[in-house]
């Protein structure tokens, strides 16, 4: 196969990015992506088979056949996951990824958010720690992802967002009906409400139309193609550079490496299931927290018999997500107008600051009630079943609302991912096995938000309230997953550099969630996506020919 | 055959008439299927399965769940998603008709609605992994897309006040057809 510059692994939020990066700066790539290139018409709003409600399977991938994981419980247990169960902690596998199909939710992190051991110290048990970079390393890309990608939205009423040179490219949606009921009562309580920013066009933007507020909205492709990820934007972009060559329903098996320790492409399943080989001068690992560092471990040679990158056995440690708490309000009058995306109105208020904790998180109202969503969601002493459930559902379907938000975790180098030692995919290749938790800090806090959904929800006029505060046994990072391949000075205490360039092999690069060191108080897209924008400028900067300037 | 206010509505034969009806639907779109009025079920079970249903989402002024197709979808989806379920359908629901004659004499589906509610008041306490799959499974049927089978003309979307065809988002591709499963 012909040799080419660079092999990214994964075209979702961070691997599109990259190709695009790449390839417009004259590097030939070729991006390779485990699942297919769908259309809203592939996968019609389904409300049994979408990213929130998997009975009937992943819609966007992988399918349940042959691509098991190991979720290690409390007790030490392996269990085997199907990819449509929750434990697998699945995030998405298809061109695009997780933007796809994701709420598009685009938060930028606040400066504390990359600064957190300094902010807080570090609690006993912890992995808490300070990101290499800043927030203004990183804004520059922050605005570079907010005007190709497309966000919408409004921060101006946020005293507490980080600072930004130019303001978002398009105006916020119209507020639904939950937004005008809280944000009065945010406001009597002191809070100070705003409107979401979302990768989502509200006015025309980049050659598409605008939302057209259809209920069915996280967890779907969107039908009018409104919605903002790397498959409708830097993706086509890069294909249409002529530089970058999209090969899907490939996966990546391991990154090969010569007798000097360096990569020499990358070996990978095609669509027909044979193993190929693709010769470059860079590898770049896209492929989410948990099949990056999987890729990663299963990339054994006899100079690096533990993984690629591993030599202190940091890969795949610091695995985490959000914890996600808050409160449900019934109401005695219709709050639910059954316009989307839903999500509307949020508070940052409490990311920071509360006295004796660590972090915390946004709290906004929950994107979209499915019915099929509602069933189990009803005030306390609801009978499960039978004509008062029925009723029930017709009682409070339209007069509820959710409070939640990711409470941001306090990361553990015991949550991590290995590789099973018995357990393989369809391929034979060992599957990834997550085990252990985050620190017992993050529950504490999460509670914490949980009552302050509940409160503002009272405020609100809800007639009656119940928190929704669990407490995960096994790590949930889920698909905010994140922090596998920490990002840091110290080559013993992490696996990249600054610039997600691997300590111990200077032409591999992680270039997606799994540097996070931390995962802020909000959802991680368009943090994925500035990452990416800011790793690319810097291997562009430093790319000589087919090496690197030293 | 015909029960109290809130029982079971349908004869054996208005029942797999419309099991019937819902495979023609399913033959539009997929090859013609060989055998029966159902993918998997006999049309004893699916009696029995129906009057389970029908207690969890029982008929008022909208209909039950096995008038609105919900035996249809589970009885689909045993031949497809859940083929994994399988055996614990084909048990529960022989014990759920012995335990039926053996506390009133009469198989599940031929009591009146009162004691249906008590038997699968006692399934629910004594074979809960059956209980919850059945109790998901006609949530889903009731309340998903009607593609699958269940939520005939998308009865509980009405029911919950939600138009439909959505007034918002002009839905240009038809909802009831696509990908099942």
């Amino acid at each position: 196969m012909k040799r080419v510059n660079a092999v990214v692994v994964g075209a979702g939020a961070a691997g599109g990015i990259v190709a695009k990066e790449l390839s417009a700066a004259g590097l030939s790539v070729v991006l390779l992506e485990r699942g297919k290139w769908y259309t809203a018409n592939d996968c019609r709003k389904d409300d049994l088979r979408n990213q929130r409600t998997t009975v009937l399977g992943n819609a966007f991938g992988p399918e349940d056949y042959g691509n098991p994981r190991v979720s290690v419980d409390a007790d030490g247990t392996p269990h085997i996951m199907l990819p449509s169960e929750g434990g697998y902690q699945n995030n998405a596998a298809c061109v695009g990824g997780g933007t796809l199909s994701y709420g598009a939710m685009a938060w930028r992190y606040m400066p504390q958010d990359f600064r957190m051991r300094s902010t807080y110290g570090a609690p006993a048990g912890s992995s808490l720690e300070d990101w290499p970079i800043s927030y203004d390393d990183l804004e520059p890309y922050y605005e570079k992802a907010e005007y190709e990608i497309g966000i919408s939205g409004d921060d101006s009423g946020n005293p507490f967002h980080a600072p930004r040179r130019r303001p978002l490219p398009m105006p916020p949606l119209p507020p639904n009906r939950e937004f005008q009921i809280l944000e009065p009562a945010a406001k009597r309580l002191g809070l100070h409400p705003f409107p979401i920013s979302m990768a989502r066009n509200s006015v025309p933007y980049n050659g598409r139309g605008p939302c057209m507020r259809c209920r069915w909205c996280v967890g779907f492709a969107c039908e009018v193609d409104a919605k903002n990820g790397s498959q409708n934007t830097v993706i086509p972009v890069a294909l249409a550079t002529g530089n970058c060559e999209l090969r899907t329903e490939c996966m990546a098996r391991e990154i090969l490496t010569d007798e000097r320790g360096r990569a020499r492409g990358v070996a990978y399943y095609d669509a027909d299931g044979r193993l190929q080989e693709q010769p470059s001068d860079i590898v770049v690992v896209s492929a989410c927290a948990i099949e990056s560092a999987r890729l990663l471990l299963n990339s054994k040679s006899q100079l690096f018999p533990n993984g690629l990158g591993n030599r202190h056995d940091q890969v795949g440690r610091n695995l985490q997500g959000h914890h996600y708490t808050g409160a449900i309000g019934f109401f005695e009058f219709d709050t639910y107008d059954d316009v989307g995306p839903g999500a509307s109105i949020a508070i940052s208020d409490y990311n920071h600051g509360t006295p004796g904790m660590c972090g915390g998180g946004l709290l906004a109202n929950e994107f979209i009630r499915l019915p099929i969503q509602m069933v189990d969601r009803m005030p306390a002493g609801t009978p499960r079943w039978g004509l008062a459930h029925k009723q029930a559902m017709r009682s409070f379907f339209k007069r509820n609302i959710v409070i939640m938000g990711p409470t941001q975790q306090i990361p553990s180098a015991d949550a991590r991912v290995t590789l099973d030692p018995t357990v393989r995919d369809k391929r034979g290749m060992p599957v990834a096995r997550i085990s252990g938790n985050v620190h017992p800090q993050t529950y504490e806090i999460g509670l914490v938000q949980a009552q302050r959904a509940e409160a503002w929800l009272k405020e609100a006029g809800a007639a009656s309230t119940l928190i929704n505060a669990g407490r995960s046994t096994t790590v949930y990072a889920g698909q905010h997953q994140a922090g596998t391949c920490r990002m840091g000075n110290d080559p013993q205490g992490s696996v990249v550099d600054r610039n997600c360039q691997l300590h111990d092999v200077d032409n591999v690069f992680v270039i997606d969630s799994s540097v996070h060191v931390t995962n802020g108080g909000f959802n991680p897209a368009l943090t994925i996506m500035a990452i990416a924008y800011f790793a690319s400028a810097a291997l562009v900067r430093n790319w000589k020919g087919t090496g690197f300037r030293s | 055959m015909q029960s109290g206010k809130n029982g079971i509505r349908l004869t054996r034969r208005q029942l797999v008439a419309a099991g019937a009806m819902g495979g023609a639907a399913l033959a539009v779109g997929c090859t013609a299927r060989g055998h029966g009025s159902w993918d998997f079920l006999s049309d004893g079970q699916a009696l029995t399965l129906a009057a389970m249903c029908d207690r969890i989402v029982p008929a008022d002024e909208f209909p039950s769940a096995s008038e609105a197709g919900v035996v249809t979808y589970i009885d689909r989806q045993l031949a497809r998603t859940y083929r994994r379920h399988r055996n614990t359908y084909r048990d529960g629901l022989e014990q759920a008709d012995a335990m039926s004659r053996n506390r009133f004499g009469r198989d599940l589906a031929a009591l009146p609605a009162p004691q249906q509610v008590e038997i699968v008041g006692a399934i629910e306490k004594q074979d809960r992994k059956f209980f919850e799959l059945v109790r998901s499974h006609t949530l889903e049927g009731y309340y998903g897309p009607p593609r699958h089978g269940g939520n005939r003309d998308a009865v509980s979307w009405r029911m919950l006040g939600l138009a439909e065809p959505p007034v918002l988002g002009r839905a240009q591709y038809d909802l009831r057809k696509g990908p099942t499963s």
